[in-house]
């Protein structure tokens, strides 16, 4: 490892070496310049952010590095090993430059190398957990940081008057308080880094982490109290100092807090309107965060806490509020630059440890100070446990205090602190920095080292990762609503009755507030976990191949593995309806004879070999959108391709059903039928197809109504990519669905099949409007197929059609065809859809929104609101497939002649 | 404490909470269950005996109880009536509030005495940290127990008390959980799905088996339990 870190070494050595050799260049600096030089050499104006970017590169490499070994990574923490190497690496820049360079500047740390952190866990502390814990968090946090710092300092002290400190170590009672207020805080940064990679059970884990958090505050006023009264000098101390000290815990803790929420207001408020420019949303979120660290800094309050609450308070709102790309920007961006920051602080730490100009040695203070916040820290966990388990439903019990006793790491903020203080005023600094470095080296080290064992060893309740079910999450929402009316019977207005009362606020003001309209929907938890285990479904069907649609019935990789689904109505009508997935095998699986295998390879082919020619003008330019590069769109393309062979081949073995006609024409078929203009004159051509029909019809409405729900789910998701314009926008639009929802339309749930026919009349009221639309929808065989798939298929077939039969001719007879096709194809329900009495569930999509919008509009007017300018959306690729169609021919035509 | 108000409850013999409250309290053995055989033979059924005994709440969880009982008894009739429970401002506007005031009154009854109430409330007890296998297993269970903390969230769902929850019944708490951003159909997808989840035999219903199947990973003693009710 060490040999690999080696070129490194060279490369920050040249780095080192460099910064002296411009102090000789200059050396003539009277002489004019010997004409135009061609080669100039200008390290100094690229100095400082050279070498930041020099270390944080380093910092990577040695990550890199470090993770090359599982072995290692698994044993030693990496803030071990980044200090090691830190320690190796500031000898060496010592050995070389004579002088200790690349310190931990205290004000570097706390301006740039903090915030980053603080941020990245705030946002992403488990709000819920943070509060059910907010108790015993806040206890650890104040009571245990005072003890800590008071019991530690005056037990220095009494060491010092009993004679085991030396006496060159000039330090009053004060100073050592001082020392132990620094001294005493737990680190959130070492917390992280080792905790990261325990994974105790959670309770245990945000109660050492809030803790680390929010003792920020007592942190630093202590610190700032203790400091500015060694400044005065004792002599001077009044009694209000005392006051005015413990008053300023408060304003500092209170305030940072405050500041914090105001700035979580702002963001949330800004990002509300940041619909039109959603490339600046991730920057929003950084910017007035940060913003509030540095508020919170200049009023000296608590920016620790400021940015904590910051990142808290916003989360819901602004991921609720920012576009999908914006949140994974956010999430990335931000465990980077934590990580980074990490990182550095870390391999500084070692390197500053080096410089033995800064400190002094005494062993009495470096031994006694280790002992003390080991044996302080554990006995106020065990104090504070005790009296709070009087409190808590969940005692802690011992093992949980002794991880929790262990766990409290010291980090880079104390040795920061140590280092802002000022020799004049404490003599004994050195001897505090040194004492700071053994301790923060000691519990990283050591007890980094040690407490994954330790852990392991008693045995402590690891954090099990399960999936999140819908049934749980509902089931905990309901849990919720019984403890807060039962705490409501009871009248006792405990911390559920308090949630509760929030949560209803939060309802009703704040997320009116501070959320897009568009938003509130997936705010809903149960609807997220809904939402996600679509993804999800949707993410491992795609990996399997769509095997998942096999004939044994649907499985779903999430729903728990059952014996038997013969009950199923789903599996029911699996089963009536023939071979297992019925993908709309009407038209496409007709692949029999080796000439059409060889037709269909062919026409893969082109279609993935013509992409590029066919696009490239679609492209659009903005500042303000990302719109999708031509790499993602032919990614897109291919993995529609992808999609679309597998299906097509996994058809072949599984269904049977046989039609002599030629390939081309029943993809016509299917797709004008897709862009709801199927019209009479393609079905008419084709009557035997209806036993296609009868096979399918049960699937197909399952997928279709899940198309129809997930749709709707992603318009808040279209309204985000809004920026991205094509030409031919009916396809787009799909396009863009497919990227988002597409994928989950896939999944197989067949949970969407009304179970009953009660259920299916129930639902025909509203649906009543268009009673014969639905029986002529049920015709919409390829709606099994994603919507993206089906572009893929779209694009497939019309560039079939290019290839082998004259591709307009049907393009213009389909921009004649009239807007709505209903009474086009009232004719043809009769012998499309004789025997399947549940067709009438299934409508394509366009219809069923329009329908469900018309529904809602009684219902939710403002639902409604929302979804209008979508439902313009709607109708324009409803009314102008034919456009649409006619453009994707003609750019099909040019593919297939280039 | 007086019981002035209280005309049913004090014609009952042995019914003075202030008397009885003294002797159960000499009268609790250890496990703080039980009461003392004198009074069992002065009221051999006496549902106050569900009252400490399976409930097992300590006597400050107890009283606290009866105060806040008396206090929600707005007219001392003695029996809360479901108006008595509705105007608890909170509970309105809680979406489960209705189903979980039907489940203080099981069996149609129109009054909820004192005892009822206490044992509605029991399920809400902590679990005690003692090992089941220390339990005796003739005992019943104790209403605070795993099983019936999950019997008691079943039937909020189960309204039909057929045993199962029907996808409807399934639609029908969503409807009240899920904010009225989500539209029916997606409500619906949502219900099959959740049903669809944890029905293990393929009946279309999740059962009570099925139900506590599916919350097998939650700590549901944790989720469900108050602390004050000890």
């Amino acid at each position: 490892m060490l040999r690999a870190a080696l070129p490194l070494l060279w490369l920050l050595l040249a780095g080192a070496a460099t910064t002296e050799e411009p102090t000789q260049e200059p050396g003539s600096p009277g002489e004019p310049p010997p004409g135009l030089a061609l080669f100039r050499w200008q390290w100094h104006e690229v100095e400082a952010p050279y070498l930041v970017a020099l270390w944080i590169l380093v910092a990577s490499l040695a990550k890199i590095v470090f993770h090359l070994s599982r072995k290692v990574t698994s044993l030693v923490p990496e803030s071990c090993l980044l200090i090691l190497l830190g320690l190796v690496l500031g000898g060496i820049v010592l050995a070389v430059a004579k002088k200790a360079e690349y310190q931990l500047e205290p004000g570097t740390f706390f301006l740039f190398l903090l915030p980053p952190i603080v941020l990245d866990s705030g946002y992403f502390m488990p709000s819920r957990l943070f509060f059910d814990n907010l108790g015993a968090i806040l206890t650890y946090a104040v009571v245990g940081t005072l003890w800590n710092a008071f019991t530690t300092g005056a037990a220095l002290w009494g060491l010092q008057q009993a004679g085991f400190v030396a006496p060159r170590v000039q330090a009053s009672l004060l100073d050592f308080l001082l020392f132990g207020s620094l001294i005493s805080a737990v680190d959130p940064v070492a917390v992280l880094a080792v905790f990261e990679e325990v994974h105790v059970n959670e309770t245990l884990f945000i109660i050492v982490f809030g803790e680390s958090l929010l003792n920020d505050a007592v942190t630093v006023v202590l610190y700032k109290v203790c400091n500015s009264f060694v400044e005065m000098g004792s002599a001077n101390v009044q009694a209000t100092d005392y006051l005015k000290g413990v008053a300023s815990l408060f304003v500092v803790s209170l305030g940072g807090a405050a500041v914090g929420l105001v700035f979580a207001f702002l963001l949330a408020l800004t990002t509300r309107f940041t619909k039109r420019v959603r490339i600046i949303e991730p920057l929003l979120v950084f910017l007035l965060a940060y913003a509030a660290y540095l508020t919170a800094e200049m009023a000296s309050l608590s920016a620790i806490l400021a940015v904590t609450m910051c990142g808290l308070g916003c989360k819901k709102y602004v991921e609720a509020n920012i576009s999908h790309k914006s949140r994974t920007a956010v999430k990335y961006t931000m465990k980077t630059l934590a990580s980074c920051a990490e990182t550095v602080i870390f391999m500084l730490l070692g390197i500053s440890a080096v410089d033995s100009s800064k400190w002094a040695w005494d062993s009495g203070l470096v031994l006694g100070t280790l002992f003390f916040i080991l044996f302080f820290r554990a006995l106020g966990v065990v104090l504070q446990t005790w009296v709070l388990n009087q409190f808590r439903l969940v005692p802690l019990d011992k093992i949980d205090q002794v991880v929790m006793s262990y766990g409290g790491l010291r980090g880079a903020v104390a040795f920061a602190l140590v280092i802002l203080l000022d020799r004049t005023k404490v003599p004994a600094k050195d001897y505090f920095v040194a004492t700071t470095i053994v301790v923060v080296f000691f519990t990283v080290i050591v007890q980094g080292l040690t407490i994954k064992p330790l852990v392991k060893w008693l045995k402590v309740k690891r954090s099990e990762h399960h999936k999140p079910t819908l049934n749980q999450e509902l089931h905990e929402h309901t849990f919720d609503h019984i403890l807060a009316a039962v705490e409501d019977v009871v009248g006792h207005h405990g911390y559920h009755y308090w949630r509760d009362r929030w949560e209803q606020f939060d309802k009703k003001y704040l997320s009116q507030l501070l959320m897009r309209r568009s938003a509130y929907r997936i705010r809903d938890q149960i609807w997220d976990v809904y939402y996600r285990l679509n993804i999800r479904d949707a993410i491992s069907f795609v990996d399997q191949g769509g095997h998942i649609l096999s004939s044994t019935g649907l499985t779903l990789p999430s729903m728990p593995s059952r014996n038997s689904m013969a009950e199923t109505s789903v599996t029911n009508l699996l089963r009536e309806s023939g071979s297992g997935a019925c993908l709309d095998l009407q038209v496409i699986d007709t692949v029999r004879s080796g000439r059409d295998r060889e037709d269909a390879v062919m026409h893969h082919l082109l279609c993935g070999g013509l992409y590029k020619p066919r696009r490239r003008y679609k492209a659009s330019c903005s500042r303000h959108f990302i719109s999708e590069d031509a790499q993602e769109r032919q990614d897109k393309e291919v993995f529609q391709q992808n999609m679309k062979r597998r299906l097509e081949s996994f058809k072949s073995t599984k269904h049977n059903i046989c039609f002599t006609k030629s390939k081309p024409r029943p993809r016509k078929t299917s797709r004008k039928k897709k862009d709801g203009l199927a019209n009479t004159e393609a079905t008419n051509g084709k009557p035997p197809r209806d036993l296609g029909v009868q096979d399918t019809a049960a699937v197909i409405l399952t997928v279709e109504s899940e198309e129809e729900e997930e749709s709707d789910s992603s318009e808040t998701e279209k309204e985000d990519d809004e920026g991205i314009i094509f030409v031919a926008r009916a396809t787009s639009e799909v396009l863009q669905e497919g990227k988002v929802s597409g994928s989950l339309e896939v999944c197989p749930s067949p949970r969407i099949i009304p179970p009953s026919p009660t259920c299916a009349e129930k639902e025909l009221p509203w649906k009543s409007g268009q009673g014969d639309l639905a029986v002529y929808v049920s015709s919409e065989t390829t709606k099994i197929v994603p919507v993206d798939m089906q572009t893929g298929w779209n694009q497939s077939m019309s560039s079939l059609e290019s290839l082998a039969s004259p591709p307009c001719t049907q393009a213009p007879t389909m921009t004649r065809l009239p807007p709505c096709p209903m009474a086009a194809e009232e004719p043809q329900h009769p012998f499309s859809l004789p025997y399947d009495p549940r067709a009438s569930f299934a409508f394509p999509p366009s219809l069923a929104k329009a329908g469900r919008s018309r529904s809602e509009s009684s219902a939710d007017i403002p639902q409604q609101q929302e979804l209008q300018p979508l439902m313009g959306y709607e109708d324009r690729t409803h009314l102008s497939p034919g456009t649409a169609n006619s453009h994707w021919c003609i750019q099909f035509n040019k593919g297939s002649r280039l | 404490m007086v019981l002035e108000g209280w005309p049913e409850v004090q014609g009952i013999p042995g019914w003075n909470f202030h008397q009885r409250h003294h002797r159960v309290h000499k009268d609790v053995d250890q496990a703080g269950r039980g009461l003392c055989p004198v009074d069992r033979l002065r009221c051999p059924n006496y549902t106050w005996d569900l009252g400490s005994r399976y409930s097992q709440l300590s006597q400050a969880s107890l009283l606290r109880l009866y105060h806040r009982f008396r206090a929600l008894d707005r007219n001392k009739k003695g029996y809360l009536s479901r108006v008595d429970l509705q105007q608890i401002g909170a509970l309105a506007v809680n979406p489960l509030g209705e189903r979980i005031i039907d489940s203080f009154f099981p069996d149609g009854n129109l009054r909820l005495d004192f005892p009822g109430f206490v044992r509605v409330l029991a399920h809400f007890r902590p679990v005690d940290d003692e090992d089941p296998g220390m339990r005796d297993p003739k005992e019943p269970e104790p209403l605070n127990s795993r099983m019936n903390k999950l019997r008691f969230a079943f039937q909020l769902y189960d309204l039909d008390r057929d045993g199962k929850i029907s996808r409807h019944e399934m639609l029908q708490v969503l409807r009240l959980m899920v904010g009225v951003q989500v539209t029916e159909e997606q409500l619906e997808s949502i219900a099959d799905r959740t049903v669809q989840e944890a029905d293990e035999d393929g009946d279309g219903a999740v059962s009570f088996l099925e139900f506590t199947k599916s919350l097998e990973k939650m700590d549901v003693e944790q989720k469900m339990s108050i602390r004050i009710l000890k």
